[in-house]
């Protein structure tokens, strides 16, 4: 009890800004119509690709002869950049093929 | 003097990150700016990269084989992520998101785990962030193995298979895994094995919540997975105090959880109805909507 406690007076930014981005996620994609369902929830999944971050963050911290650390973090990187580039190209083709049929 | 710059100018770079995440999911919900919304958020996710790679630590010479492996990463996965995302057939899509969608789970799973290893050798940790480690962990490898089980499904690959009372199962393997990881915050002298185990069960409930939902539904489940995905990245964001992550993973994991509401009232169904619905009757159900 005392931990959590502790957690949460430590990092009550992070916290708020955690509750505010929260609504503001759910407030910005309100209004989207149902044919882009599918881009937006592509283009959302390239966005969460931003953990990429984290694994830069391993392997820049990680000490040279840490090589169980550095595996795993270049691993972790080649995960992470899938994430983000699959993703927004995936995003990009999709909504190109909606340009063409609105046409 | 230079060390305080580079980390404003870190800090500047995930401002301005955070800023086109919001506005490109604001523009992605829009027909005519979506394309464009897309491509801001790209550039902020590259801007944001780059920024990490140059200001988060200072380039030291005797650290050269952390950077040139982060290079190679990168380019590892930008051509195999350009590659596929390219090649992949239109009506294919979904599968190819929901694939992409596993690699990030599995990215923030990883992170967790060098981070336990971390804490294992010495590393000081108050328990309420070995909490957040795996909370990572777990929701990052559900998300990575449910989503292979999506893609598989929707590639035809893996049919249809409902475990008996394999809802029964789910909800024990789910408490299972919160008190583990209670355990585990809680206990004086974290052992190794116990985080495998955790990888493990976490992996094999990602696998048991997928399989028994229809075809049909499995849209609704990638939106949901993706969700999150977010929070497992907002989860990394927290453990290192990193606002670009925070906002970015918070955002998906949000706008994610209503995007899966809004495609299960598109389709007339409720979220409980798609998840729980899919075990005794559920196959039937998932057969009409197709």
């Amino acid at each position: 009890m005392v931990n959590i406690l502790q957690l949460f007076v430590e990092n009550r930014e992070f916290i708020f800004l955690i509750i505010v981005s929260i609504f503001l996620g759910i407030e910005v994609i309100s209004n989207v119509p149902a044919v882009l369902h599918t881009p937006l929830m592509s283009g959302a999944n390239a966005i969460h690709g931003v953990v990429i971050i984290g694994s830069i963050i391993i392997m820049l911290e990680a000490h040279p002869t840490n090589y169980l650390a550095l595996i795993l973090g270049f691993f972790a990187v080649v995960l992470g950049t899938l994430n983000v580039v699959g993703g927004f190209v995936v995003t990009n083709r999709m909504l190109e093929m909606f340009k063409k049929k609105e046409k | 003097m230079t060390e305080l710059l580079g980390l404003s100018i870190l800090e500047l770079c995930y401002i301005a990150a955070s800023i086109t995440f919001i506005l490109g999911l604001k523009m992605l919900s829009s027909p005519d700016k979506a394309r464009k919304g897309n491509l801001i958020a790209a550039y902020g996710m590259g801007i944001a990269i780059l920024a990490t790679i140059l200001f988060k630590e200072e380039l030291t010479a005797d650290k050269w084989l952390n950077y040139a492996l982060i290079l190679a990463g990168l380019i590892v996965g930008t051509v195999i992520g350009t590659r596929m995302a390219l090649k992949v057939k239109m009506t294919a899509m979904p599968q190819m998101v929901s694939f992409f969608n596993g690699m990030g789970g599995a990215c923030a799973a990883v992170i967790s785990l060098v981070e336990f290893d971390h804490v294992m050798h010495g590393g000081t940790i108050s328990s309420g962030m070995l909490v957040v480690i795996l909370l990572g962990l777990i929701i990052g490898s559900v998300s990575f193995s449910g989503s292979i089980i999506a893609y598989g499904k929707l590639e035809g690959k893996i049919g249809d298979k409902a475990l008996p009372a394999g809802q029964i199962l789910n909800i024990i393997l789910l408490l299972g895994m919160l008190g583990m990881a209670i355990f585990m915050a809680n206990t004086a002298e974290p052992q190794a094995i116990y985080i495998y185990i955790l990888l493990g069960v976490s992996l094999l409930y990602g696998v048991l919540f997928v399989m028994p939902i229809g075809g049909a539904d499995m849209p609704v489940v990638i939106s949901l997975l993706n969700s999150f995905t977010g929070m497992a990245a907002a989860f990394g964001g927290f453990l290192y105090g990193n606002q670009a992550m925070l906002t970015g993973g918070i955002l998906v994991g949000s706008a994610g959880t209503i995007l899966t509401v809004l495609m299960c009232k598109a389709m007339n169904r409720s979220l409980t109805n798609v998840i729980i619905g899919s075990f005794g009757g559920g196959g039937t159900a998932a057969a009409d909507d197709g």
